[in-house]
């Protein structure tokens, strides 16, 4: 689980292109829209796309977006959840 | 300096009629133009449902007068303008000035998908035949080239409100003694660029969309074109066939809320709503139908509504969105409704938004199910609202 | 008309507070690229990462504009770009091609349509008034310069922030490069005048300006005039448009202190501009801008912020390496450019 948050955080930071935030500078529980990060929807649809291109996970449902992506906890939660369904 | 704008004529070419008869015809009879993808070749041929001009390239080059190797951007804005010139009895457009104002959101971008299919791979690679009109511009020029029209040419690309403003600069030309006459409007053909692009954001519906309905899903993509020649008084007082709707009102602001979605409180489309009645004099009250930009996604809708809440209240002028027809055709999406409005005034008709099951439960009106006819329709509002918040809105009146 | 202030981004040292071309930077490709400020300075980082290259470019040329003309919020925001947002189109593209329709991400999609520079600036000053975007190839700035002119004249605004925003990407040169446009082989812009060949050198930019009806105490100059022509048949017609235009603005040629041309060293498209010196620009003085930006739709921003500024300051810099006799006060200059020889404009600017 730490390391797919570490690696979240790096795909998160690129995808994104937070040019100026560096990995330990987001917190696993920090919320990542609205506060926190200060994302937004854009930023939401951009990190389905990263589900779906690097986790193979396809969020059919825009509205799961606010709980799935809360944190990069929650992220890496709802992947393992979803990956270990896959196997 | 401030004389009326008379519209002289239209011409229009949608999923729903190749015409003007057949669009009304359409229109009055309920018909839509969304199904599946034909024409588009496309990975999401079976799950996304667009409103196709129902003619392939072939077709629309033969009618065009135009190759078919150009830009179908290109064809279906000859066959709009031209019908629109055609119904304007003006015989002579270059004993006017004469200008040609279009409007479009991706240029040839149907060709330069093609180019870009082999230019990726190597860029030495892919016809340069195909890329030669890829701006948005070399469009608007390819038309007015075969139109004949040279006094004064220009393009704008606001999204969707691009060619309602292509309107109302052609107006404001004519005001400012610049032009005669002047074919104004915009079109836009579907593309895998568009198509994907809206994708991304998810604001696709997979079923038949919906506008201002409680349950609504998104839009369908549409292509078209939609045109109207606008004459000074001068000009509109030589015509045999004299002129009888004029625009009289017009306004563009900007909601500044966000790159894409609208504000909820709906700033952008209110101010370019009450900046139009403003223009036109009138109150709310004497509004006898809108238009809607109704394009069937969540945020729209709303914001829309909310606007017409703010504005209207309580006297709602009855409204439908013709996207429920025609999917939405973006840049072209101006110019159709305006000719759909201007009909609208002409015939006495108010379209149905069709499909619509469940009112939206914040708003107080819902809009119109069925068609009506012999209204005695004085003045039409036709809201556009796009990408970048930019929001425009135009009033069509009976002379 | 007057121009207030103005905000320009190319490949010479134009933006900010800096000495009005006192030197000029050699380029001996045929690609000249934008000279780039700290983006920091006038965009919130969060906001940065949203904007592609050209929307930062566009986005800053009209803040230092805005700046300088001592207005928060303008009336209206017009923009004129030929090409849009390139760098996101390509990229979109690309990886439409590359994951056949799959994986493709909004960003990309968002920033490529042509209005999002008007819009990022309005969303920027969280400005409502009007906001437009015109994209005709060599007309685009003109457009937006006509639709601003028109909305003084209306006096439905009092001032408005025009400009327009043409960028050059890896792809797009090497597509134009293709079509036969530029230089083959090492040229320097110093030289571009006097090479013998087709083609010219690429150039991109941002220019915008503040117009306003009233003037200010430190205004540039007086807009006095804009007209196009598009498609003229010959040197004949070309004339003729010049001619008129110089008549309806009660405006005869020896009253022209100095003419500012569209030359961009490809033979072809310059034999008019030889042709008229010949001619109705026999007796003016002459002077030319491209080697300086480079040739792109919208590079008539660039020659005006030049002419505002030869106004401003009453003199014309070395860079220009104009040959004949100096006028003592250039109090009116004409702007004649074209691009490709389809798309003509004239522009009259004047001392306050």
């Amino acid at each position: 689980m730490n390391k797919l948050i570490s690696e979240l955080k790096i795909q998160i930071i690129e995808q994104l292109n937070l040019q100026e935030v560096k990995p330990e500078d987001i917190a696993d529980d920090q919320a990542l829209f609205v506060e926190g990060l200060g994302l937004d929807s854009i930023d939401a649809l951009e990190l389905i796309v990263l589900l779906q291109q690097h986790y193979k996970i396809k969020l059919s449902n825009a509205e799961e977006g606010p709980k799935v992506f809360r944190s990069v906890k929650t992220m890496a939660e709802y992947i393992t959840a979803h990956q270990s369904r896959n196997v | 300096m401030d004389q009326r704008i008379f519209v002289a004529g239209v011409g229009v070419i949608s999923a729903i009629g190749k015409n003007l008869a057949e669009c009304l015809d359409s229109l009055e009879n309920g018909r839509a133009g969304i199904g599946d993808m034909i024409c588009l070749d496309s990975v999401h041929k079976q799950k996304i449902p667009v409103a196709e001009v129902d003619m392939s390239n072939d077709d629309l080059a033969h009618l065009s007068g135009l190759s078919k190797t150009k830009s179908r951007t290109a064809l279906l804005s000859v066959i709009a303008a031209r019908e629109a010139l055609n119904n304007s009895g003006i015989e002579d457009i270059e004993a006017l000035r004469t200008g040609f104002i279009s409007a479009n959101s991706v240029g040839g971008m149907d060709r330069t998908e093609k180019f870009f299919a082999d230019f990726f791979f190597n860029n030495q690679k892919g016809r340069l035949r195909d890329v030669v009109h890829h701006e948005c511009g070399s469009i608007t020029e390819l038309v007015a080239d075969q139109l004949g029209i040279k006094d004064y040419i220009t393009t704008i690309s606001t999204a969707c409100s691009s060619s309602a403003n292509a309107i109302f600069f052609g107006a404001r030309l004519i005001k400012n003694n610049i032009l005669d006459v002047v074919v104004a409007g915009g079109t836009d053909a579907l593309t895998k660029f568009t198509l994907n692009g809206f994708n991304t954001l998810m604001i696709l519906d997979e079923q038949f969309c919906q506008p201002f309905d409680d349950k609504r899903r998104g839009l369908n993509l549409g292509e078209g074109a939609g045109y109207v020649v606008l004459v000074s008084e001068k000009v509109a007082a030589s015509l045999q066939k004299k002129p009888a709707v004029t625009l009289s009102g017009f306004c563009n602001a900007n909601d500044a809320y966000h790159q894409t979605a609208s504000s909820p409180a709906g700033t952008g489309s209110y101010l370019a709503m009450e900046g139009a009645l403003r223009r036109s004099s009138l109150q709310p009250a004497q509004i006898d139908y809108i238009n809607l930009h109704g394009t069937g996604t969540q945020n729209n809708d709303i914001a829309e509504g909310t606007a017409i809440m703010r504005l209207f209240d309580p006297h709602y002028p009855k409204m439908s969105s013709t996207k429920s027809f025609t999917g939405h055709t973006l840049g072209g999406s101006g110019g159709i409704e305006a000719v759909f409005s201007i009909l609208a005034v002409e015939h006495g008709i108010i379209y149905p938004n069709l499909r619509l099951q469940t009112p939206m439960k914040e708003l107080p009106f819902v809009p119109e199910t069925t068609l009506t006819k012999n209204v005695n329709i004085k003045n039409v509002l036709t809201n556009s609202f796009g990408f970048g918040g930019n929001c425009t809105s135009l009033i069509f009146s009976k002379f | 008309m007057y121009i207030l202030g103005t905000g320009n981004i190319s490949a010479q040292k134009t933006f900010g507070h800096v000495p009005f071309l006192t030197e000029a930077v050699e380029y001996t490709g045929n690609r000249l690229s934008c000279i780039e400020p700290d983006y920091k300075a006038f965009i919130d980082a969060k906001q940065i990462r949203r904007m592609s290259r050209i929307i930062r470019i566009g986005v800053a040329a009209a803040m230092e504009c805005l700046r300088e003309a001592g207005v928060n919020s303008p009336d209206a925001i017009v923009t004129g770009t030929a090409y849009g947002c390139l760098e996101d189109t390509g990229l979109f593209l690309a990886k439409m091609v590359e994951f056949k329709e799959e994986f493709l991400t909004p960003t990309a999609f968002i920033q490529s349509t042509h209005n999002t520079i008007g819009a990022q600036i309005g969303l920027m000053l969280q400005c409502n008034n009007y906001n437009n975007t015109f994209v005709h190839r060599g007309f685009s700035f003109e457009s937006a310069l006509l639709d601003a002119m028109m909305l003084l004249q209306e006096k439905e605004a009092a001032n408005v922030l025009v400009g327009a925003v043409d960028e050059i990407t890896g792809m797009s040169h090497t597509i134009l490069n293709r079509f036969g446009s530029y230089k083959q082989g090492p040229v320097s812009n110093f030289d571009l005048y006097a090479t013998k060949s087709k083609g010219t050198i690429a150039g991109e930019g941002a220019a915008f300006f503040l117009l306003a009806n009233e003037p200010s105490a430190t205004a540039y100059a007086k807009l006095d005039g804009l007209k196009t022509f598009y498609k003229p048949k010959g040197i004949e017609e070309i004339e003729n448009n010049i001619l008129s235009f110089l008549d309806v603005h009660s405006i005869a040629l020896n009253e022209i202190d100095l003419v500012l041309t569209g030359k961009n060293g490809d033979m072809r498209s310059d034999k008019i501009f030889a042709q008229l010196q010949q001619s109705i620009f026999n007796k003016k003085e002459l002077i030319s801008f491209k080697h300086l930006c480079g040739e792109y739709p919208t590079s008539t921003a660039f020659a005006l912020w030049v002419a505002a500024n030869i106004i401003k300051t009453g003199s014309v810099p070395a860079v220009f390496d104009q040959k004949g006799a100096k006028e003592s006060k250039i109090n009116r200059i004409l702007i004649h450019n074209h691009y490709q020889g389809i798309y003509h404009s004239l522009i009259l600017i004047a001392a306050c």
